[in-house]
């Protein structure tokens, strides 16, 4: 690129300074394809150990997961995910036998976007999980909203019907009610807005309980089970 | 709608490239001596961060789908020639824009903000409006930074200050305090 | 004499030429992942990786690459190590590499980097070239440490995640914050500006004062 402005410049012919460009790029990118594949088995080992992790902690009693993805009106199992398409993860137990859902939100916080993901039993109606997957909330106020245990735990049992609310700290008296986290209400609302944004989006598309996806992996599957 | 305005004012205000992420300090603390120039360089940069950003989309979109590992070096030689390459452009065509901001075109070039942007725009797979909207809020606010920098330092050029403070450590200390004041946007688009 | 001279290369970068308090170089990376010590470590050993590795191949290969494109080559020589480094980090800390995010890939357009190929790799043999780079890096590596342990004892009443004060501190949560980035620095450089001002003024106390408390 750089050559075709230089030339003007005396000795090298333009053959040389392209040629010498051309093997530092061939060099190089045969370093970074080199690194790329060796990294490559361990990066997406990580990511899936992530997210496994992440699952399983929104969707106690869980062991097992598939991605599901809305297909022609219809919630389905993905083999592959596209980048852009939204997807819900399926928790079953050891039998195959459906626990509930991890959804995935995000939507704007206090200072930048907060990416989190809940575990959601359709059966009962109830949020039974929540952890933050990404955030740059204010270290020592917005950070409470995972480093808070308390909080956190708020989102084990949580009704979401109709909707959750952020109330005042130590003033929870509703099933859907949350209380808020002292000097970080923003967050703590912004939380909260996400996942009921998140529901209101999904629940339409869920199936109705009792008629979700059924695991295809090929652990060997267990007496049918009937929800 | 409401999503491109918050990445609008998300990029403008409340993580304003300079004075939350850091990006593009070297002009920052370089160049912010007087307003003229300040005004200038944050146009060309805004410039530059729009055809980035259409840059960084094509590339993601149609070149870097199947080789993501090319990311960095795809980025770097692609954006700096379509800079050189639309400098030559505005040279030929248009002489007074070239003086007002031809001279820095080629310093932008290499500026962090600029690289920033597009790793920022891929990392957040932002489409094309979203990332040209993110170009606008970032360029906007990168000019807004500086030349609320260059007042205070012509204002402070005429008054009586230490020899000991004048120089960078006082300039990264008034850039501390407007980061500060940025820091009051924050939760603008949080339910309250 | 010959070994004299490669420990005057490194020794400058540290402290007389320090990229950071001196130059006045490489600013991004250094105020934006200094929120703590360990993240400032892992900046530090990054650049230093880079800076090092492309020194050595640029002054190795200084007489093959024409003066015409050396810019270019030395770009694609930074970029290609920079994403080894990506690539590194992301498969042996992915925590730390999440902490770090945009800012691994942003090593590229720190101008100390490129500065040092241009000022010295390309012009002197391998091996001052190495050892220059190596001050450098670690002249880097302590500004962006001084910086992050501040900030995080100050921020966070902690270094190393590991607390030091107790319960009853208050931390200044502003200095994890970007503001307290620019302050810390600016107040560094202060003190920098100080030292030199005494330097100049009284060279000889100084000296005696350094001896002394050493």
């Amino acid at each position: 690129m750089t050559s075709a402005r230089h030339t003007g410049t005396a000795s090298p012919s333009s053959l040389r300074l392209v040629l010498t460009l051309a093997i530092a790029g061939l060099i190089s990118g045969v370093a970074i394809i080199g690194i790329y594949e060796s990294t490559l088995p361990t990066i997406t080992a990580n990511k899936a150990r992530e997210l496994r992790e992440a699952v399983f902690k929104v969707l106690p009693a869980v062991s097992q997961m598939q991605a599901l993805v809305h297909r022609d009106g219809e919630l389905v199992a993905a083999e592959a995910v596209a980048k852009d398409e939204p997807v819900v993860y399926g928790g079953y137990d050891e039998n195959g036998g459906f626990v509930g859902y991890a959804i995935p939100g995000a939507g704007p916080g206090f200072q930048d976007t907060i990416g989190l993901l809940y575990g959601y039993t359709p059966d009962q109606k109830l949020v039974v999980g929540m952890e933050v997957l990404e955030s740059r909330e204010t270290p020592g106020l917005g950070d409470k909203i995972y480093k808070d245990a308390d909080f956190v735990a708020g989102f084990s049992a949580l009704s979401i019907e109709p909707e959750i609310t952020a109330v005042k700290s130590g003033t929870k008296s509703q099933p859907n009610e949350i209380d808020a986290i002292t000097g970080a209400t923003i967050s703590s609302k912004a939380v909260v807005r996400i996942i009921n944004e998140t529901h209101a989006d999904w629940t339409q598309r869920l199936p109705p309980p009792g008629a979700e996806p059924r695991l295809t992996e090929t652990e060997p599957a267990g007496p049918e089970v009937e929800r | 709608m409401d999503n491109l305005l918050w990445i609008f004012i998300s990029a403008l205000l409340v993580n304003n490239f300079v004075l939350t992420y850091f990006l593009g300090l070297c002009p920052f603390l370089g160049v912010s001596n007087s307003l003229e120039t300040s005004a200038r360089l944050g146009l060309a940069t805004t410039f530059v961060m729009l055809v980035t950003a259409i840059c960084a989309w094509v590339l993601n979109t149609y070149v870097l789908v199947h080789a993501p590992y090319l990311r960095l070096i795809c980025f770097i030689v692609v954006i700096a020639s379509t800079v050189q390459f639309i400098e030559m452009l505005i040279k030929k065509l248009s002489p007074a824009l070239f003086r007002a901001m031809g001279i820095f075109l080629p310093l932008i070039t290499t500026n962090c903000a600029i690289l920033g942007l597009a790793i920022f725009a891929t990392n957040r797979s932002y489409g094309f409006w979203e990332g040209i909207v993110y170009a606008l809020g970032a360029g906007i606010g990168f000019t807004l930074a500086l030349v609320l920098l260059a007042g205070l330092r012509e204002e402070s050029e005429l008054s009586n200050i230490p020899k000991l403070i004048r120089g960078t450590a006082m300039n990264l200390i008034i850039a501390g305090v407007l980061s500060m004041a940025f820091m009051g946007f924050a939760g603008l688009f949080s339910p309250t | 004499m010959k070994k004299n001279e490669s420990y005057e290369e490194f020794i400058k970068g540290i402290w007389r030429d320090n990229p950071v308090f001196v130059q006045v170089l490489g600013m991004c990376p250094m105020l934006a992942v200094t929120n703590s010590a360990v993240n400032a470590i892992a900046m530090g050993l990054a650049t230093f990786f880079v800076l090092v590795g492309s020194s050595f191949l640029v002054s190795s290969f200084r007489n093959w690459i024409p003066k015409q494109v050396r810019i270019s080559c030395f770009i694609i020589i930074i970029a290609t190590f920079v994403t080894v480094a990506d690539y590194t980090l992301l498969a042996l800390v992915p925590t730390v590499h999440k902490e770090l995010g945009a800012f691994i890939p942003l090593i590229v357009a720190n101008c100390m980097i490129l500065g040092r190929q241009e000022a010295f790799a390309s012009r002197y043999p391998t091996r001052l070239a190495v050892m220059d780079a190596m001050g450098m890096a670690s002249g880097f590596m302590l500004a962006l440490f001084s910086l992050g342990a501040i900030r995080e004892i100050l921020g966070d009443g902690a270094l190393f995640g590991m607390n030091l004060f107790g319960t009853n501190f208050e931390p200044w949560i502003i200095m994890i914050l970007p503001p307290g980035g620019f302050l810390t620095l600016g107040v560094i450089l202060l003190f920098f500006n100080w030292f030199k001002l005494k330097k100049d003024e009284f060279l000889a106390e100084v000296a005696e004062a350094e001896r002394s408390s050493r």
